[in-house]
């Protein structure tokens, strides 16, 4: 069993990285770029039985830290 | 008078700690990532800087798992003091221990210099050898010191007086300025700034010293 997760800066917490890549799209000349947020994929190899709560609680104690970063779960 | 420092794989500023405590008269236990307790007597722990496995998943995040840390967090629950420094600040937000986290710096450069701290506190047993008011100058030296808190969180800091140090010239785009807070108890700071790196003639400056002096100070038995 996969699962992937996805890991994002939450919506106003500043995300410098994501703000230089927009800069540098902008000077190659793509200037339809109006916002760039990088984050985390991470892919999981679980054993037979792991539920998408076993993945919520990694998640939440150390995948993402929730004061700063959501999380979402995708199973694959 | 008894001090823990902890030691992870990448702590690098775990022997200057040390060395900063035993000269304010600590005796000093080094305590290794993997042990699960704190030597009996501890009087205050101190978590110092460096690169904690890597900085891999976020800065302190790992670190915040390991063994020792669930004995540091029950010392910080029981009222025990503790210090974190640069890295060991950021350890500490990821247990809970203190609010909020520590984001990339907003330039995106390491920052590594000596800036000018002011004391915003002089009410804890960390800062009571300063004035509030005093500007100190103490180097930093991070990549991601940017501290970051909701709005509630950053009012219950300034409304507690739980602010310990903030920068005169903000170097990493810090919510209000902020470089170093206590927990509610007052018993808990956590910095990136180094005073540790600040408390010998031969570092280039002594503004750090006494921030371990006025622990010496509290914690010496009566």
């Amino acid at each position: 069993m996969k699962a992937r997760v996805h890991v994002m800066l939450k919506n106003g917490v500043l995300d410098p990285q994501g703000e230089a890549v927009r800069h540098a799209l902008g000077a190659m000349g793509f200037d339809q770029v109006e916002g760039v947020r990088q984050g985390k994929v991470i892919d999981l190899e679980l054993a037979e039985g792991a539920t998408e709560a076993d993945i919520t609680e990694m998640c939440e104690k150390l995948l993402a830290n929730t004061v700063i970063e959501r999380f979402e779960i995708e199973l694959v | 008078m008894r001090a823990a420092v902890i030691v992870f794989p990448g702590s690098n500023c775990d022997r200057d700690l040390a060395v900063a405590f035993e000269q304010a008269g600590f005796k000093v236990d080094m305590v290794w990532h993997k042990d699960a307790s704190l030597p009996d007597g501890v009087d205050i722990v101190g978590v110092p800087g460096g690169f904690s496995y890597g900085d891999y998943l976020r800065c302190g995040a790992i670190a915040a798992q390991s063994p020792i840390c669930k004995a540091v967090v029950d010392h910080a629950d029981r009222g025990g003091y503790a210090v974190g420094i640069c890295n060991g600040f950021q350890i500490l937000t990821e247990t809970g221990v203190l609010p909020g986290a520590l984001l990339r710096n907003a330039g995106l450069k390491y920052i590594c210099r000596t800036v000018g701290l002011k004391v915003e506190s002089s009410d804890s047993a960390f800062t009571e050898g300063y004035n509030a008011g005093d500007v100190i100058g103490i180097p930093v030296a991070h990549h991601d010191g940017n501290y970051f808190a909701d709005d509630n969180v950053l009012a219950a800091l300034r409304d507690q007086d739980r602010i310990a140090f903030s920068y005169t010239e903000n170097p990493n785009g810090s919510a209000g300025d902020i470089a170093g807070i206590l927990s509610e108890n007052r018993r808990v700071l956590g910095m990136m700034p180094h005073p540790e790196r600040a408390a010998d003639e031969g570092h280039g400056g002594t503004d750090g010293t006494a921030l371990f002096r006025a622990l010496s100070g509290v914690l010496a038995p009566a």
